[in-house]
């Protein structure tokens, strides 16, 4: 019996997701008093995770994956949970991860729960809290299956280092034509832009900001908090920005540490997908606007003065 | 081409959640139900198919008779005939096994269903019928296109898109983007009075254990006031984000 955690990675390198489902994978394996195992695939340096509590690494080497393919994953993930006789698998909530969990699942038999928000609050009946209603309700759940897979929310838990030492081993994997079915054609990223799924900071404006044409503001805002960029629908429905940055609860999902909203009126759509971040900020020209309601600071003004001005003592903040 | 698009039937996103029975069951009371938001978009790029290549289209809900004004509505959008798998929705696993079943008898092409159902957000049902029937899965699409037997298909991912090729069968979870917000379809009048006649049929389920089970449900802790911050006072916000909040 062991505890599995996927530690997802891009280009070689973990994303930070890969480290918090390592901390919470190592306090799961001390709750069951076992141990706990990290699969990583293509990622060169793995000692990283030992700082986290992975006491055994098990590394795959693959040239066929230099691309991310979901059915190839989910086959490796299978066969190293079996291997290590892992009862339960823990994983993040990246995009390709939520491609490759329910396939798991199905390969494992085993009950799945995405948006899990805390460690197991009992073992026997294995009962995880999880956010449902687009973070307006959580459920705890019951995993009654024999295996069990874990599919831990973003920032809900956190980074915590639990310094052990271990072993990296490699694994041979075998892969079949068929894992390959679909084929990755073509890949396209901003570069150099940080996205709302690895952002500490969202910057996000909404319809108040009139135009397309004013979001030079919004992007330097973003610039000198290393931030991410983000819209309301309806900016993104009308083409102000691309599809990528809608957030709400029928957009991408945000949580953040801080997330500010510009001209954002605070519909209970966009509030559902957005109140996972940890602070929010509000700065809008109507005090009435519901978004206050929700926030933890704010600000009542027009955005074309406090956004200029926040930019200038940011700056001036950041070079002290 | 036959199409099966999966149809959840899920509170409207403007609904107030709250629980009853001690919170161990979801309010329903003055809840409105619609269709999923991604499953409306899967149904509108089917119809797209239906109307420009040749299509047939059967809309899938698993879930008890509340659910077939749901599955009226994707009637009366223009979906050929509906089925209903009588049974009570519990878990992702077992609902995936259900919709399995009728994928396999019904022999469909094309698989549409929604990246996550809004009510319980698991995001898995669809790549869980697709390794159920062994089919080709693609999660998170905002674009596909179909010529003969092969599918070109467009997926986001952090920070951008990407390009993937397949084959029929195949199974899609939507979102927007796959179709455009504009190009949504809106039952008419005629759509509406066509829905009634058009078949709908109910099929009892097979045998699938939940794998999982809501024990009690919890609303979030509520929320502290917000602190207001003078406009031309951007200073003090920098100080409290800075000292107090810690986030810069
Ligand atoms: C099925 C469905 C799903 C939806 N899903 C989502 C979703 O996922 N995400 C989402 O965002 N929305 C979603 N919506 C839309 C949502 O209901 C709102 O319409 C939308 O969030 C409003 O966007 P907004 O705040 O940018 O625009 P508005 O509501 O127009 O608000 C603009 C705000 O800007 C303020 N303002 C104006 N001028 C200034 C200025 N100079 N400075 C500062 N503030 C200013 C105004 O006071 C106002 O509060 C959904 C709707 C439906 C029906
Ligand atoms: N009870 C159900 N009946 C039909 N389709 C469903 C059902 N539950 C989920 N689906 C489909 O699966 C998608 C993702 O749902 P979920 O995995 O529950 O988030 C939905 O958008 C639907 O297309």
């Amino acid at each position: 019996m062991s505890v599995l955690v996927f530690a997802d990675a891009a280009n070689g390198k973990f994303k930070k997701s890969a480290f918090e489902v390592v901390s919470y994978g190592k306090k799961v394996a001390d709750q069951l008093g076992t141990n706990l195992v990290a699969l990583t695939i293509n990622v060169s340096s793995n000692e990283e995770l030992h700082k986290y509590g992975a006491e055994k690494v098990v590394s795959i080497t693959e040239n066929k994956l230099a691309t991310f393919n979901a059915k190839a994953f989910a086959s490796i993930i299978k066969q190293v949970a079996d291997a290590e006789n892992a009862t339960i698998i823990v994983l993040d909530s990246s995009i390709d991860t939520l491609h490759v969990a329910p396939l798991v699942s199905v390969s494992l038999d085993a009950g799945y729960t995405s948006n899990v928000v805390a460690l197991p609050t009992s073992i026997t009946p294995f009962t995880i809290k999880r956010k449902v209603f687009s973070n307006k309700g959580f459920a705890n759940t019951v995993i009654s299956t024999d295996k069990k897979i874990i599919g831990v929310a973003k920032n809900s838990f956190g980074i915590h280092e639990n310094p052990v030492s271990g072993t990296v081993q490699n694994m041979e994997v075998s892969l079949s034509a068929e894992d390959f079915a679909v084929k990755s054609e073509k890949v396209e990223k901003a570069s150099g832009k940080v996205t709302i799924a690895d952002a500490d900071v969202v910057v996000s404006a909404g319809r108040g900001l009139k135009g397309p044409e004013n979001w030079g503001m919004i992007e330097e805002l973003a610039n000198v908090l290393g931030a991410a960029t983000a819209c309301s629908k309806p900016v993104s429905d009308l083409g102000w920005r691309p599809h990528g940055e809608h957030v709400g609860q029928t957009g991408k999902p945000v949580a953040s540490n801080l997330y500010i909203a510009i001209g954002i009126s605070g519909a209970i759509q966009h509030l559902a997908g957005v109140n996972a971040s940890k602070v929010k900020v509000v700065i809008n020209t109507d005090p009435e606007a519901p978004f206050f309601k929700a926030a933890d600071y704010g600000i009542v003004g027009d955005a074309f003065q406090v956004v200029p001005e926040l930019i200038t003592k940011l700056k001036a903040f950041k070079e002290v | 081409m036959k199409i099966l698009v999966c149809i959840s039937h899920v509170p409207d996103t403007t609904s107030k959640i709250n629980f009853t029975d001690n919170d161990t069951k979801f309010d329903i009371n003055g809840v409105q139900f619609v269709i999923n938001p991604y499953d409306e978009f899967c149904l509108t790029r089917a119809m797209w198919f239906k109307e420009k290549q040749g299509a047939t289209i059967t809309v899938l809900n698993v879930g008890n008779a509340t659910t077939e004004p749901t599955l009226r509505k994707a009637l009366a959008i223009g979906a050929d005939d509906a089925i209903r798998v009588n049974i009570e929705p519990k878990d992702g696993l077992s609902v995936a096994k259900q919709i399995a079943a009728v994928v396999e008898t019904g022999n469909y092409d094309l698989v549409l269903a929604g990246r996550e159902s809004i009510d319980y957000n698991g995001g898995m049902v669809p790549g869980m019928v697709a390794s159920l029937v062994n089919y080709n899965f693609v999660n998170g699409c905002v674009g596909v296109e179909i010529e003969g037997n092969s599918a070109i298909l467009v997926r986001e991912i952090d920070g951008g898109n990407e390009t993937l090729s397949s084959t029929l069968p195949l199974v899609i979870a939507g979102q927007k983007g796959i179709v455009e917000e504009k190009d949504l379809r809106i039952p008419n009048m005629r759509g509406i009075m066509m829905a009634r006649q058009k078949p709908l049929q109910v099929v009892e389920p097979v045998f699938a254990a939940n794998a999982t089970e809501v024990l009690s449900y919890q609303k979030p802790a509520p929320k502290g006031a917000v602190k207001l911050v003078d406009a031309d006072n951007i200073d003090e916000l920098i100080n409290l984000l800075h000292n107090e909040a810690k986030v810069i």
